[in-house]
């Protein structure tokens, strides 16, 4: 508790006053308490309205520069013409009404010191408190060749919006027949499972509309989840239209050209018609400026209250963490926000933050009517995360085709229930 | 500027009156991810936020023993033991 934190309670007198009859003497700092949340997205929106539902009397500020948010999960979808991007957008309305100051901006200086956030615009917002959950950013440069003129040449599509329409809009521009290359990074990356589900939805897209063409899968990984669920699906399914490259039989891409569309590994070069680069990442900018990550360019957290190790007072959530074996989801950060937000309340209040139980599930589809999944249970050991032994693992390798659609039909469900209880 | 005046115009707002929900226990918060907690939602995932604890309890154990067959919660219901669910469906049981 500082004496600024003090100060600040008796300009808020009023709520500290009403309270105090009721809670004891730390809970007092709670009525005035400041929580900024950085990031309206997965993790961020979630932080900010468990934060407010478990205690109403703290001011939460959500900081978010998109006045529209475009979801990734259900992306590759987009991109295969099977769903519209608007079912992938939300805006905020519902977070304000559930009390969350929303204010659509950019956070642009985070000054430790005297904890406050500036924004682009100049507005500066004081915490006691400050959560990240910023998502990742694309490491330009580190594969040679990709910046972001490559990037509107060869589209990402790792961040959901623009960058998914034109993948889209190559893919329905290109002439069966025509090559189309994508390139998988080396872990840590944004949502292990996408990549596959992506290779899986683009095939599908060739097979019904461009049969004479076929997608090359360039990995620089030998290993990915679901490996075993995926490979068997291509063979059923995509037996023509997929090809998929390992690190050991020269998947990894050294460069790529985006004058000319082409890839580059150690063994040769593939010029695609379309070309898909998913690069390598790191967490948020904002969190290299607020000095929360660390020389792998993603931050170390107490797996308790997910608090920077880096900086005390910022906790961090989401894809821009160091969570492993968690993966790098969108229902991760969810269920990362909520560990977050109770600790944070219990912070506030002098008390101990208990060792959190935390979930995933990754769905994944593979075709129409076919979804896979996989899902973990973690628990706390030894300062890190680890999964709950005995718990999670993948759907079954000889699962009938019922349970294959069941699992399609769920994972759109995940995506309407998680959508709703973030930002509707 | 205008940002600092909106927070301000907030710390108006939040009336003290509002009640703070009680934290679910450890590992319940994230259930919603895929079960809805808005009654209203439409959904194949049924409902278990208001429901018997006894019933939720029950259908744990069989999930987690395959005895009730499913896609995910048998995987889910392997990571809690029933000391642990207990709690879980009390809570569950008060979110109507
Ligand atoms: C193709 C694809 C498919 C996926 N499928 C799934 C899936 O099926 N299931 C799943 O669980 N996950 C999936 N994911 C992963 C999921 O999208 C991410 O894990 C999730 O979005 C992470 O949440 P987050 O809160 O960390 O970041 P985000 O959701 O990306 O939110 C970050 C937000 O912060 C904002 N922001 C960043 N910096 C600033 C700043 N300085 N000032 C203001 N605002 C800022 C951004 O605008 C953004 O809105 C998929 C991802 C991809 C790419
Ligand atoms: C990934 C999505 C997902 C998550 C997360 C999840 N569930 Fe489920 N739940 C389902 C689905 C789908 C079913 C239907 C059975 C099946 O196929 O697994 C179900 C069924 C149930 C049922 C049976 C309800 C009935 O009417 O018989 C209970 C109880 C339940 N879940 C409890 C929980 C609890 C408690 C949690 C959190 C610890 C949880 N679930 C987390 C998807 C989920």
């Amino acid at each position: 508790m500082s004496t600024r934190r003090t100060r600040r309670d008796f300009l808020c007198g009023s709520a500290a006053i009403a309270s105090s009859t009721l809670l004891p003497m730390p809970a007092i700092a709670q009525a005035a308490a400041k929580v900024v949340v950085i990031g309206g997205g997965f993790g961020g929106a979630t932080v900010a309205r468990a934060l407010k539902a478990a205690e109403p009397k703290i001011q939460v500020t959500l900081i978010e520069s998109n006045a529209t948010f475009t979801a990734c999960p259900f992306s590759n979808e987009v991109i295969a013409g099977m769903r519209e991007i608007g079912a992938q957008q939300f805006g905020y309305d519902k977070v304000r009404a559930a009390g969350v100051n929303v204010v659509i901006g950019t956070a642009t200086v985070v000054d430790q010191t005297g904890k406050s956030v500036r924004l682009a615009d100049g507005a500066t917002l004081p915490y006691d408190r400050l959560v990240l959950s910023p998502g990742i950013d694309i490491r330009w440069g580190a594969l040679p060749g990709y910046d972001e003129a490559a990037a509107a040449k060869m589209p990402h599509a790792w961040k959901a919006g623009e960058q998914t329409m034109l993948l889209r809009r190559q893919l329905e521009a290109m002439e069966d027949g025509g090559l189309v290359v994508m390139s998988s990074p080396a872990n840590p990356f944004r949502c292990p499972p996408g990549p596959y589900e992506r290779a899986n939805l683009i095939a599908h897209y060739l097979k019904t509309k461009k049969p004479k063409s076929k997608l090359l899968v360039l990995d620089a990984k030998d290993q990915f989840s679901k490996q075993g669920l995926f490979q068997k699906a291509w063979k059923e399914l995509y037996p023509n239209h997929l090809e998929w490259v390992s690190l050991s039989n020269g998947g990894k891409v050294v460069s790529v050209d985006a004058a000319t569309n082409t890839f580059t590994t150690d063994f040769g070069k593939h010029t695609a018609k379309v070309g898909n680069v998913i690069p390598p990442q790191k967490a948020g900018h904002i969190a290299d400026l607020a000095g929360v990550s660390n020389n792998t360019g993603w931050c170390p957290i107490d797996p308790v209250t997910f608090e920077s190790k880096q900086v005390p007072g910022i906790h961090v959530i989401g894809d821009a963490t160091i969570a492993a074996p968690m993966p790098k989801s969108g229902f991760a950060a969810y269920s990362q926000a909520k560990v977050a937000a109770f600790a944070i309340v219990k912070l506030f209040a002098g008390e101990q933050p208990s060792p959190p139980r935390l979930l995933n599930t990754c769905y994944s589809l593979v075709g129409p009517d076919y979804g896979i999944s996989v899902v973990n249970v973690y628990r706390t050991a030894n300062g890190a995360l680890a999964e709950v032994e005995g718990s999670g693992g993948v759907s079954p390798a000889d699962a009938s085709p019922d349970f294959r659609k069941s699992e399609a039909i769920y994972a759109e469900a995940w995506f309407r229930t998680i959508t709703g209880e973030v930002w509707g | 500027m205008r940002a600092a005046i909106v927070v301000a115009a907030l710390a108006l707002l939040s009336s003290p009156a509002s009640a703070a929900s009680p934290e679910p226990p450890n590992g319940a918060a994230a259930c919603s991810a895929c079960h809805s907690t808005n009654a209203a939602a439409q959904t194949p995932v049924p409902k278990i936020y208001g429901r018997s604890a006894d019933e939720i309890v029950a259908a744990m154990a069989a999930f987690r023993s395959g005895q009730r067959p499913s896609t995910v919660m048998g995987r889910i219901a392997k990571g809690y033991t029933d000391d642990e669910i207990r709690p879980i469906a009390a809570w569950l049981a008060t979110q109507k």
